[in-house]
């Protein structure tokens, strides 16, 4: 058989899957390749445990109970946190975007306060609050609280004026002009905003939890390093990792749902 | 037959015949619209208009009366204040000095704008986007029905539920124009509408423009570029220089007009040479 004769039937068994399965083909090479070093001895267990080593960890812990429970803690510290950072600065943003005084009074502190790193504030927080929940809390809330504002702030504020004006001319009110004019060409960018959200809400998560928790999954990995379980610290590693894969899909669903109009969403 | 559909009639046949048009015949068939014929239009003073922007005079006085349902073409050079006119007859801005007054008390959906962008929503329907030119309207039970019927008279009805990121440029400006058309306006203002589209969905936008100014017999005031578009749609062209109307020219000939036939391009000679000044001549360029 010549390839000329093979090719469209490798085409037409490929194409409809190319989608789902493309993008786990590297994940899935890179674990194989990481199992056959363990096993081979290549790579010491002391230095890394294989993949199978880690599962069995997992297995363990969630046996036990304990992975549900600290992953359900991080999870909730990382929502509650979002929600809170974000609905501030969404509200800031929306403030600052849609009044001049607002902006004028609010926004050039929000400037300077964002030039400081919110992780070097832990010391201060940790003063603050001690160990608990609101320690978390606050600082992942600080850290989402920015990407939001500035995004909802700068959606807002580019919103093309020729269609404010429209709206204008065709009689909306302030509310309405809002709702069909301003809020959805602000939302691509509120997206943005979002999407860089979540990888600080995690990165912050982490470090919070591996510096002041008394659980999580932060907590979980710290506490395994002391015991020298280094299978349950890769273990941790890999869980935040599909966390944030996870967060970051969700966006993206949402994005697609209500960005549908938007040329870059649209079905060919 | 009554007078509405005679006229729709000899529009209809307008498009199809390539011959050159018999004035005798179209005088005789009513394709001007009678004086009796009332029009729902609103007529139009303008006194001693003047507009600055900073030290910027662009408007030095302005007196012009439109009477309802008159078509008028304003044309002149780039900056000379065209669209500046254009946003003060339709209460987009404030005279600095002067007064426009309509005919009738109006409402704000009477005064309809088109601009030369669509300025569609890219985020709703075409439909909604119709249904958005109702004003306050829009929340009425059967405007989804006149956007519908909105749609169809620009021919766009089975584009009712598409993005506007999907249709071409004259599909779009026709969505404008449904949008500007939903509410049964009773003076239009265009802005360069067709300023943006090739020569070819230019003339059938042309066409369009000129069937439901026929149909709905608004008053209509259409700022161009293009003097050929201006002779082939208007009653009238102004001229704009120095900030005033420096010519006020009556385009006394018969509907529907032929385009290329000598008194159209005579005339479309004449505004040129008017708007390039003395010496120059509009047809060597
Ligand atoms: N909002 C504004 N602020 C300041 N100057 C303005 C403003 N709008 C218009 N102008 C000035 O007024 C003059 C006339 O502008 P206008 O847009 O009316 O010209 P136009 O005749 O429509 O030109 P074109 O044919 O290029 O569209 C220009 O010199 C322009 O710079
Ligand atoms: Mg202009």
């Amino acid at each position: 058989m010549s390839i000329v004769e093979i090719l469209p039937r490798v085409r037409s068994f490929r194409l409809p899957r190319i989608d789902g399965l493309t993008q786990w083909i590297v994940p899935l090479v890179i674990l194989l390749v990481w199992q056959a070093a363990c096993v081979t001895g290549y790579v010491p267990a002391r230095v890394m445990p294989a993949p199978t080593d880690v599962a069995l960890a997992g297995w363990k812990l969630l046996v036990s109970g304990e992975l549900a429970q600290n992953i359900w803690v991080s999870f909730w510290r990382a929502s509650v946190g979002f929600l809170i950072g974000g609905s501030i600065g969404f509200a800031f943003g929306l403030a600052n975007g849609l009044s001049q005084l607002s902006s004028k009074l609010t926004d050039t502190t929000l400037q300077m306060v964002r030039n400081v790193p919110h992780l070097a504030l832990i010391p201060l927080v940790i003063l603050w609050f001690g160990i608990d929940e609101s320690a978390k809390l606050f600082l992942v809330a600080l850290g989402v609280f920015f990407p939001i504002y500035l995004n909802t702030l700068h959606g807002i504020r580019t919103v093309d004026p020729q269609l404010i004006e429209m709206g204008r001319i065709y009689g909306m009110r302030n509310s309405e002009l809002f709702r069909r004019v301003i809020f959805p060409g602000a939302l691509p960018s509120i997206f943005v905003g979002v999407r860089f959200a979540l990888g600080i809400m995690w990165l912050t998560l982490i470090v919070a939890e591996t510096i002041a928790a008394s659980s999580g999954l932060g907590y979980m990995a710290m506490q395994a390093r002391e015991f020298m379980q280094i299978d349950v610290v890769v273990l941790s590693i890999l869980i935040y990792a599909l966390l944030g894969k996870v967060a970051d899909s969700a966006s993206r669903a949402l994005e697609r749902l209500t960005l549908s109009w938007h040329p870059a969403f649209q079905k060919h | 037959m009554t007078v509405q559909q005679s006229l729709r009639l000899s529009h209809a046949d307008a498009q199809v015949i390539d011959a050159p048009v018999d004035f005798e015949q179209a005088l005789a068939t009513q394709a001007r619209r009678p004086a009796e014929q009332k029009s729902r239009g609103l007529s139009l003073t303008i006194r001693g208009l003047r507009k600055s922007f900073g030290s910027n005079e662009v408007l030095r006085g302005v007196d012009l009366h439109i009477p309802a349902g008159q078509f008028v073409a304003i044309v002149g050079q780039s900056g000379c204040g065209k669209s500046t006119l254009l946003r003060l007859i339709a209460g987009l801005d404030a005279p600095t000095v002067g007064t426009i007054s309509f005919g009738e008390e109006t409402r704000a959906e009477d005064i309809r704008v088109m601009f030369q962008e669509p300025r569609l929503l890219p985020w709703a329907s075409v439909l909604s986007n119709v249904e958005v030119g109702l004003g306050t309207d829009r929340t009425s039970a059967d405007a989804k029905a006149r956007a519908e019927s909105a749609l169809t008279e620009v021919g766009l009805a089975e584009k009712r539920d598409q993005w506007p990121s999907v249709l071409s440029g004259g599909q779009k400006q026709r969505v404008a124009l449904a949008r500007a058309l939903v509410s049964h306006p009773r003076v239009l203002a265009l802005d360069e509408p067709l300023g943006a589209l090739d020569a070819l969905t230019r003339i059938s936008m042309q066409q369009l423009l000129g069937r439901v100014w026929h149909d709905q017999t608004f008053t209509s005031i259409l700022v161009t570029h293009d003097v050929s578009e201006a002779v082939a749609l208007a009653d009238r062209v102004l001229v704009i220089e120095d900030g005033r109307i420096a010519h006020d020219i009556n385009v006394d000939i018969a509907r529907p007009r032929q385009r290329g036939s000598a008194d159209l391009a005579a005339l479309e000679g004449s505004i040129l040479r008017n708007l390039l000044g003395p010496g120059a001549d509009a047809t060597g360029l």
